[in-house]
């Protein structure tokens, strides 16, 4: 029995990794992508890339999105799960319903309505609009983790700052935030890579500057090359820093954080 | 008004406005242009009319395509669930000590570009694609296989290897608050290991597998990016059907109309599914 179900866990982490593997050995392919066995091993696609300065350019414009878009969706995120967590309002229910929407209504929803907006004020479609687009459905997923993280947090901390005379914006810069310093760091850290690769939204609010997934996205439809793999291996690399990142971050928290 | 009411609207007005701005309105104006219609020369008519709902009723592609979708989105569910259940029943009763780094290996594919890993897929089981050289390769096959790319089946998989992780981890968070004693008194009762299984364990992991299923189904449902980049036109979905409307066949109200009908789908399915939940979590 035993024997049986690590045998099938061994299977799905198969499934799961068989991809990524793919990716990664036939970056170094000479002979382009697929073919087996691989054979005549290379830098090639590597420099190829570093050349191409179309590609450079979309991930630049990625970063812009994605740090912007951390910083509106953290704004708007942590104050809407503060609110949903400690206070209760008339219209919370449905306030959180709405907030949490995007979460699990698929992205050409959310982009072709935003592009509605976006036309009906006549405005243009740029990279601001999908910073928009990107605050918008990723402020769901940053209040969702921080309405995780005030759950955890010590409830008698707050009450005995507030005996001891503290006033709700000292308690909260004082205690509530700085309690929460690794929670937020990990929400932000996940809201920039997902933010770096959404497309579904994305699609209908770029305007002539390309985000490095759609950069990818419109090259990959007129054909697979290995340089697509290179890329794809890069990105994959980046993710896998940002988990141990993130991880270290949640693991190394200092012991008394004031 | 109490200073704390006060507060709580301070505190939740600028995510609310925001929200208002970007999500409500955008929602509302999906609304009505499901009403309105174009003219012979491509402008908008912003008279309300059932037109394109009536069209979408009769035409019988548009129930042909849902269908589809939901046939594909249901297959995602239930092969995402055959390897995802198992999955989350090793990581809690049997992976021990590596259990903590067990569980990141499951998490690390969230993380990865989506991407990343459809293109993966297309590199897998393109005719000229690692599988079916592969099986060139081992005599397996005399010709490439080539229903693997282009077809429903590449676009299940993919986003099967996508959704996995989302049923792994809620159905792992339901097993590990099953009481322990709860297991040993069964065993302790006389209950074989596959009683206890049907019995306790997979009775009290059902709000697990149900949160993760209805998020696989809905995402895949809703997908669009898949079936453009794997699937012929055998497996084009409800989602392409909009993207389209709103590209190279430009007939936004249409395009708003299917949204809509998606849009209420999902919301129908959400309410189902959270209302079951609760009674589960009750019994």
């Amino acid at each position: 029995m035993k024997a049986l179900s690590t045998t099938f866990a061994c299977a799905a982490y198969g499934f799961l990794y068989l991809p990524i593997v793919v990716l990664v050995v036939y970056s170094f392919n000479l002979d382009g992508v697929g073919g087996f066995p691989p054979q005549h091993w290379t830098l090639n696609w590597y420099r190829t890339l570093f050349d191409d300065s179309a590609m450079w350019t979309a991930v630049a414009n990625s970063a812009i999105v994605a740090l912007s878009t951390v910083v509106l969706s953290m704004l708007i995120g942590f104050p809407a799960a503060y609110a949903l967590d400690r206070y209760s309002f008339p219209g919370k229910a449905a306030f959180q319903r709405l907030v949490l929407l995007p979460l699990i209504v698929p992205g050409v929803i959310t982009g072709i309505s935003l592009l509605l907006l976006t036309v009906s004020s006549g405005f243009h479609l740029s990279l601001v609009t999908v910073i928009l687009g990107h605050s918008t459905a990723l402020t769901a997923v940053a209040a969702t983790e921080i309405l995780a993280g005030l759950a955890k947090l010590d409830r008698s901390l707050e009450e005995a700052s507030a005996d001891l005379g503290a006033s709700r914006i000292q308690t909260l810069l004082r205690i509530v935030l700085p309690g929460l310093r690794t929670s937020l760091l990990g929400t932000a850290l996940l809201v920039f890579t997902l933010s770096m690769d959404e497309i579904a939204v994305t699609f209908f609010l770029i305007g002539r500057e390309n985000t490095l997934p759609l950069e990818i996205w419109s090259r990959l439809r007129r054909g697979a090359t290995p340089e697509m793999n290179a890329i794809a291996t890069l990105i994959f690399l980046f993710s896998v820093i940002t988990i141990f990142l993130s991880q270290w971050l949640t693991t190394h928290q200092p012991e008394h954080a004031t | 008004m109490p200073r704390a009411r006060v507060s709580a609207w301070l505190v939740a007005f600028p995510p609310f406005a925001w929200i208002a701005l970007f999500l409500f309105t955008p929602y509302c104006l999906l609304f009505c242009y499901s009403f309105w219609s174009l003219d012979a020369s491509q402008q908008l008519l912003r008279h309300a009319t059932l037109a394109n709902y009536l069209h979408l009723a009769t035409t019988p592609l548009y129930v042909t395509v849902i269908l589809r979708s939901m046939r594909i989105a249901f297959s995602v569910v239930v092969l995402s669930l055959l390897i995802g259940y198992p999955l989350a029943c090793f990581l809690v009763f049997q992976a021990g000590k590596y259990k903590r780094i067990l569980y990141q290996a499951v998490i690390i594919p969230l993380w990865i570009s989506y991407l990343v890993r459809a293109y993966a897929w297309k590199v897998i089981f393109g005719n000229e694609g690692v599988m079916n050289t592969l099986l060139l390769w081992a005599h397996a096959t005399r010709h490439p296989l080539g229903f693997l790319l282009y077809s429903p089946f590449a676009v299940i998989v993919t986003l099967t290897h996508i959704y996995v992780p989302f049923v792994v981890l809620p159905v792992v968070a339901s097993l590990e608050k099953i009481p322990h004693e709860l297991l040993e008194s069964s065993s302790d009762l006389g209950a074989t290991a596959w009683q206890t299984f049907t019995r306790v364990i997979l009775p009290l992991s059902l709000p697990g597998v149900l949160s993760g299923a209805t998020f696989a189904f809905l995402l895949s449902f809703g997908d669009f990016l898949a079936p453009l980049l794997l699937g012929g036109p055998s497996s084009v979905m409800i989602a392409n059907i909009v993207a389209n409307l709103f590209g190279a066949d430009y007939n936004w109200p249409l395009g708003a109309a299917v949204a809509v009908l998606i849009l209420v789908m999902v919301l129908v399915i959400l309410t189902i599914t959270q209302r079951l939940e609760r009674r589960w979590r009750m019994a």
